[in-house]
């Protein structure tokens, strides 16, 4: 049946009911026009590379290139799973993420629990100022302050070891149990108040109208926090908390690779340092280099997805 | 909340207020010291920081230091480098999100599920190293320019916090009203959107400046040419691989003059690379904070 509608957006429109959504796509062709720049994008440096991902099942040889090189179905995975280094790269792996994750997701909480109770609105301006600022510190930089306040030598831990035990100090660069410690707590040192942002975010949310019932009724302000701001922030921490379990297997690469050397390299090497390794540095084994990290990015989808069903089962939150 | 501190200071309030304020003492003072210590250490004299003198404040105050990291070139061919891909690279990125974020904030875009799908599958999954890697290789984009610039152009994030704000913050009935005045989306985008976005905009701007400035991954997958290099290669060559010439002279009085000046040089080279951040920093601050805010409310 012909429709005539006065249609808010485009004046008159005549349509029938099965080209309604055509003629919507038609009078929508700017918008698509808009997106077709970042699509193209996304298409040849997201999408595109995927098409790489068969050199996972290929024996790659640089005269026949990616689609001419031989299949060898799962070669490459069975060598991985087969070889010492694959307990060991998902050991270290694993164990950055959920030490991290243990010691760096509750202390964001705690400061902001606290910086919010503490009255002194100047300092406690000033006190957050200074804790986002690392954040800003580039990676590169950050490993250079550590590895120069721990330098046995000439750094601040060696020259206090010195004056205090008078041996020579330890070189903690180059001790393996000493690099997951590192690795944890310069992240927490740099992201600790960056991340408490959104749980002030949360507290700021908070109705003053609760703390003043609660004083009246005697309620000192600990239990305050305890009873109100506490509970006023679970659902935002859940929500991280589920969201960050489901990258457990998506250590980055830049710091790890910046702390790593020859002494600490039992602990340090991960899975994407070693893929760098094996594919783009010495051997250029681009197969199994692919594989590995296939391995890597498949366990991470299947993650974040398991998660976010939970999440959105859980909180009525998802990523989509 | 000081109201009710008033209303009620009890003992054991008292205690509480002490334990707090000791504890996020402290805390500053842990993140506090490094970045002190640093600053610091750039100011002293060489000898000073490879005997251990600098504790807090600089000691034998001399500028040897920053004199030397300006007179390394691979410093400033770093620097200028850097600059470069900040600029260009932030320029690319910021257009390229505002093109994306208007249509996707548009509820009523057709396909809209499958649009939003097709941009954050590229958060979930990603083709990996070595493939990209290779494509970089197939479109001849290493040791270019544009190896730097053009992979990361569209942080997946960026883009859902630039669309949250505009569909908050942006009313609907504007768009519809121009609309009925015959007001095309390109001009719509143009005219109203971007200007109406400038607060967001500067966000992501930010956000974008701050990581080409930081970045040094994709340099060092993707760059040979040392005449490309971003400054955070070279940092890594002298701060953490510690390849500054220490010298071949015999003379021991020399060699260790000249490593108390490397080591010297490692501070003040970290002051110069994070000074344009540090300097701008208190006064953008407020902008990323909201950046964060946006983000978290949707993500």
């Amino acid at each position: 049946m012909l429709q005539i509608k006065k249609n808010p957006v485009r004046g008159v429109v005549i349509s029938g009911n099965k080209n309604k959504t055509l003629s919507k796509l038609r009078s929508q062709w700017q918008l698509y026009a808009m997106l077709l720049i970042p699509a193209a994008f996304l298409l040849i440096f997201s999408y595109y590379p995927m098409l790489g991902i068969q050199l996972a099942f290929k024996d790659f040889n640089a005269n026949l290139g990616m689609w001419g090189s031989d299949w060898v179905g799962f070669k490459h995975f069975n060598k991985f799973f087969h070889s010492y280094m694959f307990g060991r790269v998902l050991k270290n792996t694993l164990t950055l993420s959920i030490y991290g994750l243990i010691a760096g997701f509750p202390l964001p909480i705690l400061f902001a629990l606290l910086l919010n109770a503490m009255p002194g609105r100047r300092y406690k301006k000033l006190v957050q100022t200074v804790t986002y600022l690392p954040h800003f510190i580039s990676t590169v930089v950050m490993v250079g302050i550590i590895m120069q306040i721990l330098n046995p030598t000439v750094g601040l831990l060696g020259i206090i070891w010195q004056a205090v035990t008078g041996n020579a100090a330890p070189n903690v660069m180059g001790n393996p149990t000493a690099f997951s410690h590192l690795y944890v707590w310069s992240g927490i040192w740099q992201s600790l108040g960056w991340s408490s942002i959104v749980y002030f975010a949360a507290l700021s949310g908070v109705d003053t109208n609760l703390y003043e019932a609660a004083a009246i009724d005697g309620a000192s302000r600990f239990k305050q926090m305890i009873h109100i701001d506490l509970p006023s922030i679970l659902p935002t921490a859940v929500m991280l908390l589920i969201m960050n379990a489901g990258s457990i297997m998506n250590v980055g690469f830049e710091k790890v690779f910046l702390f790593q050397n020859d002494l600490n390299l039992r602990t340090s090497e991960i899975i994407s340092t070693y893929v760098y390794k094996i594919g783009l540095t010495g051997q250029n084994d681009f197969g199994y280099a692919t594989a590995i990290g296939l391995f890597n990015s498949l366990v991470n989808l299947i993650l974040i997805v398991i998660v976010n069903t939970v999440s959105s089962k859980v909180s009525e939150q998802s990523l989509w | 909340m000081e109201k009710t501190a008033a209303i009620k200071n009890t003992k054991e309030d008292t205690i509480f207020y002490t334990v707090v304020f000791i504890v996020v003492s402290l805390i500053f003072l842990v993140v506090l010291y490094p970045i002190v210590y640093v600053i610091s250490a750039s100011f002293s004299s060489p000898a000073a920081v490879s005997t251990g003198k600098v504790v807090l404040w600089p000691v034998e105050f001399s500028l040897e230091g920053y004199k030397a990291v300006f007179a390394n070139k691979d410093v400033l061919i770093g620097y200028r480098n850097t600059l470069f891909y900040t600029v260009f690279g932030t320029f690319i990125n910021v257009a390229i999100t505002m093109l994306a974020a208007y249509p996707l904030s548009r509820g009523d875009i057709v396909g809209r599920r499958y649009i939003l799908f097709f941009f954050t599958f590229t958060m979930l999954f990603n083709g990996g190293m070595i493939p990209s890697y290779m494509v970089m290789r197939d479109l001849h984009l290493l040791n270019t320019v544009w190896a730097i610039v053009l992979p990361g152009a569209i942080s997946v994030y960026n883009l859902m916090v630039t669309r949250s704000f505009i569909e908050s913050n942006i009313p609907r009935e504007l768009m519809e009203a121009t609309q009925v005045d015959g007001c095309s989306d390109f001009r719509y985008f143009f005219t109203f959107i971007l200007p109406l976005s400038k607060s967001v905009i500067a966000v992501i701007t930010l956000f974008y400046a701050v990581t080409h400035w930081n970045a040094y991954f994709n340099a060092l997958l993707y760059l040979d040419d040392r005449n490309l290099f971003p400054l955070q290669l070279f940092l890594r060559e002298i701060l953490i691989n510690n390849q500054v010439d220490a010298s071949t002279a015999a003379d021991q009085a020399f060699v260790d003059a000249k490593q108390g000046l490397a080591d010297l040089l490692k501070y003040s080279l970290i002051i110069v690379s994070t000074l344009p951040i540090m300097c701008v920093y208190p006064f953008i601050q407020k902008y990323f904070v909201k950046g964060v805010m946006i983000g978290s409310v949707k993500g």
